[in-house]
Parts: C-alpha cells; structure tokens; sequence
C-alpha cells in the first residue's frame, strides 16, 4: 500500500465547489496508492475540458492533448512504454462526441489502456451545452426546444466494439470508483469506466440527489455474472429508478494489443537499442535494392 | 539513351513488370529511371510505365518514347506522338493496326503476345513479361539479367510459375531476335556497374527513417504516402518498429507524438489531404514541444484532387498550418539520395530542437525508381543526435520534484525526460505553461515561453543546408526549384549547356526555416531568374519574395498533375 500524497501538487484545481471531478480525482489517487504505484510508473493522459484538467492537479506523468484526441495521444505512450500504467481521463465531450470513434478503435484493439469518463452529461467548460450523453428533450443554450437526439450509451457501444472490459461508478462513491480503478488497472486489455459524475453549475437535475437514491452495485446481485456478453447487453441497456453500477463485463481471454505486437516481445520500445543494426542486417536491408 | 514504355490496362502488371525489366536493366550495367503513371483505379482505365535506360546517369524522365510495348489498343493512339523516328511499336498481333498509320519511321512489330504467353506460359497474365521480353531482343540485350529477375520474382509462387515465365521469355526472345534483329538503331552494350541499388523515393526515405533509429509509425493509407507506412510494416517485426495503421489522420499523428512523448522516435506518414486532418496535433506537437516527423507525399489537391498524379501545392500550407506560430521545421528532398539522408536527418533535427519536422515528398520522387549507388547514400553520415534527452545519470542527478521540463534556456531548448523516471515526472499541457509544464494565462510567462520556443528557429537555421548550385558559376539562365524538380531541372541545364545555351540552377531543400541570406547571396548573382515549379502559383517564388525581396517574375510552371520534364522545362525558357 502506497501513499496517497504522493501523487499530491500543490496547485488547486479550477473545479467548482461540489463538483463530481474531486470525487473520481481522490479515488484515481487511492486507486494508485492502493496498487503501490509510484508517480513515475503511471501516465495520465486527457483532453480538453473540465475534467481534463485532471493530470495538472496529480503528480504524474500527465498529458493534456487535445479535444477528443486523448485515446490516440495514450495509444502512442503505451506502443512506446508499455510498462507505464495508462489512465486516461476524460469528459463526456471529449470521450464520446469527439472521441466516439476513437473509442471503438481502442476496444477492438484491446490496448491496455484504463478510460475513465467524467460523464456529468452537460458541457461544462463551454458552459452548459448539451452532451452526448444528454437525455432526449434536455434544454440547453444550443438546444432551446430541447435536444432531438437520441443520447449514446457508452456501455453499449463499447460493448459492441469488443471492450474486455466495460464499468460504472458514480463520483459519489468513492470507494467504489476507487475498486473499479483497482480492477481496471490490473485488466489486461482496454478498461472503460463511465463515471456519473454530478455538475452541480450547469446540470443540478442529475446532481447528487439524483444519483444517490437509484445506482445500486452489480457486485452485490448473487446472479449477475459479468462474464456473460449477453447480460452484459441487457444490463447496459438498463437505466430509469434503478441505475447499475459495477463491471458489467470482464474478459481475460483475448490478449492485449501491445502483447500482440511482434516489436514489443523484446520490452518496451522505449528499452530497445535505437538504430543500432549489425553490419548483416544493413546489407540484408540493402541486398532487397539490387 | 533508350526509353521503353509499356502501356496497357491497370491489373496487366505494367508497374511491377517494368519495375523488375528495370532492375534487369541495372544489373547489365545501365543507369535506370522509372516514371510510373497510373489512374486511381484497380482495374482498367490506361496505365504506362517508362524505363529509360543509358549508360550516363540519369536524374529524370524524358518525353521521348524509342520503343513503345502497346499491351492494349489504346496504347497507340495515346503515346504514337511521343515515339521518336527509328522507334519502334510492339503490340500483338491480333490488335487492329494499319502500320501504315503509324507512320513510315516507326518499326511496327506485330508479335504474337498472347499466343505465346497462351500456349508457352499457359496464361494470358504472362502477356508483359512476354512483351519485355520481345523488346530485350529487338534491342540485341543479353536475357539473362531478365531471367535472373523472374526467378527471383515468382519464386515465392512456386517453381513451375518461374519455369512458365522462363520459358515463356526465351520463347518471345528468341522470336524478336530471329523477326527484328538489326530493325532498330538503338542498341546498348552491357557492362560491368557493381554497387548498384534500384530504389524510389519512398524507399529511400523510409529506409532511411529506419536506420536513423525510427521506431513507432502510425499511418492511414493515402497515396502517395503509404507506401512508407507499408515498407515499415513489412520490416517492423525484424527490425524491432512498431507499426501500426490507425482509424484516421487524426489518430496517426496524435499516435506518433505521444509515443515521442513517451521517448521513442516516431512518425506518420501521408499525403496533403491526410496533412488537412492532422493540422490540429502538429499545432500540439508545437506547443508541447515534442520531436515527430511527418512525411507529406504531395498529390494535386485540393480536396482528394488527383490521388495518383503529382504536385508541389502544399509548400505554403505546410509552411503556415495551424493556429498560432510555433517553430517547425520543413525539409523537401529532391533526390534519393537526398530522400534517404532526410528519413534519419529529420529524427535528429526533430530531437535536436524539440519540434516537429516536416518533409515535404511528392508522387514524382515518391514512386520513380532511379538507380543509386550504396555510397551515394552516405551511410557513414548517418549518426544519431537525441539532442537535449536527459540521460539515466542526468535524471538521477535532479533534484526531488523540481524538474522544469520546460526550463527557460538561452538556446531556448530545455532538458528533455521522458515518462518513466522518478526524478523526471512532469505534465505536458496543450494549454500555454509555465516551466514545470504547469497551465498558465500569465501575461510574462506566456511571453517568455513564445520567446523561448521561437528562439531555436534562430538556432535550427545554422544547420539549414543552403540551396546548392549545380552548372557553370557564370550563367545567362538561372533556374530555380525546390524538392522533385530536381532531375528535370539538372537535366535541362546539361541539354542547354550541351546546346550553347549557358544555364544553372539553384536547388532549395532546406526550406524552413528559411535560409533567406544564402538564398539571396546566389540569386543576387543571377542574370535572369526563372522558378521551375510543379504547381499554380509559383509557391516558392513567393516565400523568396517574402523571405528576401527578391522577386522572380518569369515561372516556368506545371499543374496538369504529371512531373516536370527536361523538355517542358527547356520549352518553356
């Protein structure tokens, strides 16, 4: 067991007093300190938006990229160190409007990568837009007749892309997220974990309140098997009074793409020998040209 | 000086045919240059092929055709003009041709082409290597280097397709040498020419690129960009690269930079329109200052343009892409050679100034073959600079927590760590920073860090090659180009020189940062300035104007989306 203040800087974050962002920070850092990582074993990588902030606030390795872009920018660290523990955190923006596509690459590849979402389904930075994870009707500044589009479920998608690992937790339990983190990390394989995560500025009807009396754990229903597909379709698809979170779905089966990869059976690339080739492997290299 | 081309439809194996007749052709000990052109199409649709072979180095195509493998009807009409007087025309003989069209001083050569590639070979697909085979032996050259190049081609489909393919070529060998012996005046003599290589642009660079110690490529297929991507792939596994085709532009390069972010050498690969879609992180790669190259194979834009013809239309766009200003770097390699020492220069120049760096390659120099000595490749040039990367000692050496990846220097470089290293944990923010890398609006800081990054540029310009001279000091005709038009141009300044017309060109390769102060010292030397451009508007002849003042007004320039020939060039003075 590690120490959380080890990951401590002494920079406040910009987040609003009450904001779900503070609750999945401290449980990132739990998470890290629970697992005995240290600050230069991990790599934090995010995009552009409230939450995305996240990596200038922790002491790691931390890369703020651009908007919807985090997965690419992460997949490139994790090809070059694959040693290094990589987080990415995210908005809802950034992971699932920008980012969609990004995502559904990333699963079917099955990098090893941990995706947690700060899902708040509203635009905060930009100042209370509607999200893509937004219900059906909600009214925003960009949709004063209430939004006409259907909202994403990322549990889903990520399903059907072949995520080996789809989760959720909520910001305001922290202990949970913090176990999910855990669970995550240790998963070989890409990890998403969407995170209800309450924006008390711009989107107070799905605050805390909301949130608290209908999530209830996967883990704790004795019939739930999270390693079948087909549950993990239908649970995905529940969502009125009662909201699950927890792992839906788990699989170790499929390796990762970075222990697919032929270049990386030697270590990291970041380890190897750089343009250091032998005198035979220059003149086979040649011989293909004569 | 001979050239063949042969023309048919796309999927008739014009390109790899005439790519192996090449190879052929250099190991007799001749210099080769092939110009491939091809339709963005898999089947149909009017693709040639023109090997032009000599015993004096070559350095481009040449218009004229001497003898022309027509292996579809509409080859003729097509290329007949191009067909040199004594030339001669091989197509089959089932084609419907009046030989008394073609004109008296052109040897028509009626052949039985896919009767023999039919009854010898078995297979009509055998039809090119039956009609190569016909023109070595119209042409009196040796068959043997030709079969040396079918066995080594088919040999992975088996034996009895090279023994069909090596039958099939003796056969048309020996029936153009028995029909048309002596027909033709053009004639080589094999020699002895060791060291040889055949290799295009492409190759080149991506050898290069992975000699110079490139280990993560990431890449969405465009032409003529690809073909980088491919090669790498192909050679990932042995030569301990990663690889890897990605979901769009956009995904390669924000690959690329963070695994230069994570410490190894990385780059993408791709044309203008994928260069649109990666705008965005190049901009990231400014701020954060991490080393990554880009390799820019133009094609005519805009839009998807002309996706397998030529241009060099994005020198401003990638001059000026992105918001804001940053330092970059852009080189455009002219010539193989230049092609293979930029794939390991621009890791070393990326490094070396933390940026990222830019090679601007285009479909002339990215897909013609040209023969080149090992030697000329300079090898032994090749070195490994990582610039200020911190090593293991440096690092462990650093205070507790204290590291400023983004430290105010003189040089306006910082020390560079890399994730993985307790002393050397910081952040990388796309949003302006302060040293440690930490977000900040800050009026001074944002200042200071503009100042401290645009500074290298200053730095980086000491090592920008000038613009070399190639011809007579004293000239009437000062031609001057950048990147591809290389060959042409050196091309047309020895035909001007040869035919009492004193000419020299001044070649740009180095293009930013511009080396604006000798670029103005050569031209201000000139008599009478003329750009040679594949493109519109004259693009480098207006970011000399910008960088020096000095305006050249007469533009010798193409934009048909095909090369730059000597003799376009020559007309056009």
């Amino acid at each position: 067991m590690g120490d959380v203040r080890d990951f401590y800087v002494p920079i406040r974050p910009t987040w609003c007093t009450g904001c779900g962002n503070f609750g999945i920070w401290n449980a990132l850092k739990q998470a890290l300190a629970q697992l005995d990582l240290k600050p230069h074993q991990v790599a934090v990588i995010s995009g552009i938006g409230c939450g995305s902030k996240l990596p200038d606030y922790t002491y790691v390795n931390g890369f703020m990229g651009l908007h919807g872009r985090t997965l690419p920018l992460a997949t490139g660290v994790k090809m070059a160190n694959h040693e290094l523990v990589v987080i990415c955190t995210h908005g809802d923006g950034d992971a699932y409007a920008e980012g969609l596509g990004h995502m559904m690459h990333a699963a079917r590849r099955n990098i090893g990568i941990v995706d947690i979402v700060q899902d708040n389904r509203v635009y905060g930075l930009t100042k209370g837009q509607f999200s893509p994870t937004s219900e059906r009707g909600r009214i925003s500044k960009t949709s004063p007749w209430g939004s006409i589009e259907l909202p994403v479920n990322p549990l889903l998608v990520a399903l059907a892309a072949g995520a080996t690992f789809v989760a959720r937790s909520w910001s305001g339990d922290v202990d949970h997220l913090t176990w999910l983190i855990t669970e995550a990390i240790k998963h070989r394989g890409y990890a998403l974990i969407d995170v209800l995560q309450p924006c008390v500025t711009f989107n107070r009807a799905q605050a805390y309140d909301f949130y608290r009396p209908r999530v209830y754990k996967l883990e704790e229903d004795p019939h739930y098997d999270p390693t079948n597909l087909n549950l993990a379709f239908q649970k995905a698809q529940e969502w009125d009074d009662r909201i699950p979170i927890g792992i839906f779905y788990r699989t170790e089966e499929r390796p990762a793409y970075e222990e697919m990869m032929p270049a990386l059976a030697f270590g990291p690339l970041v380890k190897q020998p750089l343009g250091q080739f032998s005198e035979e492997q220059i003149q086979k290299l040649m011989a293909e040209f004569v | 000086m001979i050239s063949v081309r042969a023309a048919g439809e796309a999927g008739q194996g014009v390109e790899s045919s005439s790519a192996g007749f090449a190879k052929a052709m250099m190991r007799s000990g001749f210099h080769v240059f092939v110009l491939l052109d091809y339709h963005s199409r898999i089947r149909g649709g009017h693709n040639f092929a023109t090997v032009r072979i000599s015993t004096e180095p070559l350095w481009s195509h040449s218009e004229p055709v001497h003898i022309l493998l027509a292996l579809d009807e509409e080859a003729i009409p097509r290329h007949l003009s191009q067909i040199v007087p004594g030339g001669a025309i091989i197509y089959d003989e089932n084609h419907q041709v009046n030989p008394e069209t073609l004109g008296g001083d052109i040897l028509a050569v009626p052949a039985p082409i896919i009767r023999i590639a039919r009854e010898v070979g078995g297979k009509e697909l055998m039809a090119n290597t039956v009609a190569f085979a016909i023109a070595a032996g119209l042409m009196e050259l040796p068959l043997e280097p030709i079969e040396g190049i079918i066995q080594e081609n088919f040999r992975k489909k088996g034996s009895a397709v090279v023994a069909s393919n090596l039958r099939v070529s003796r056969v048309a060998y020996e029936w153009a040498r028995e029909n048309y012996a002596r027909r033709i005046p053009f004639h080589l003599t094999p020699r002895a020419m060791p060291g040889r290589m055949l290799m295009n642009g492409n190759e080149a660079f991506a050898l290069g690129a992975l000699l110079g110690g490139c280990k993560f490529v990431a890449g969405y297929p465009m032409t003529p960009g690809s073909p980088v991507l491919e090669w790498m792939a192909a050679h990932a596994a042995r030569y301990g690269v990663v690889a890897m085709q990605v979901e769009d532009e956009i995904a390669a390069l924000n690959m690329a930079v963070g695994a230069a972010y994570a410490g190894v050498r990385a780059m993408t690969t791709t044309s203008g329109g994928g260069f649109s879609l990666m705008v965005e992180a190049l901009g990231l790669a400014g701020m954060t200052e991490t080393p990554v190259v880009i390799y820019e194979a133009q094609r005519p834009g805009p839009s998807t343009g002309m996706a397998t013809r030529t241009e060099q239309g994005d020198l401003l766009f990638v001059l000026h892409a992105s918001q804001g200003e940053f330092p970059r770097i852009v080189l455009a390699p002219g010539t193989i050679e230049q092609a293979f020492e930029t794939g390991w220069r621009a890791f070393n120049l990326a490094e070396r100034y933390q940026c990222p760096v830019i090679v601007l390659s285009d479909h002339y120099l990215a897909t013609s073959l040209r023969d080149v000595t090992q030697e000329a490749l300079g090898l032994e040039k090749l070195e490994i600079d990582r610039g200020k990367l911190l090593s293991e000692a440096q690092l462990d050496a650093l205070p507790e927590r204290e590291y400023k990846r983004y430290a105010f220097t003189e040089d306006g470089i910082s020390p560079r760590a890399v994730p993985g290293h307790p002393k050397g944990v910081y952040t990388v923010m796309s949003d302006e920073h302060d040293e440690m890398g930490h977000i900040t609006e800050d009026p001074v800081n944002r200042r200071l860090m503009m100042e401290k990054r645009m500074r290298k540029l200053k730095l980086a310009l000491n090592e920008m090659r000038p613009p070399s001279l190639y011809g007579p000091e004293e000239a009437e005709i000062t031609f001057v180009g950048w990147g591809s038009t290389y060959g042409p141009l050196r091309e047309a300044v020895d035909r001007l020189n040869a035919g009492g017309v004193k000419a020299n060109m001044v070649h740009i390769v180095d293009v930013w940062p511009f080396p604006a102060e000798a670029v103005k010292n050569i031209l201000s030397r000139a008599r009478r300035l003329i750009a040679v451009e594949n493109n519109y508007s004259g693009q480098m002849a207006d970011l000399i104007r910008m960088m020096t003042g000095i305006e050249i007004k007469e533009r010798i320039l193409k934009y048909d989306g095909r090369p730059l020939s000597p003799e376009f060039i020559m007309k056009g003075v």
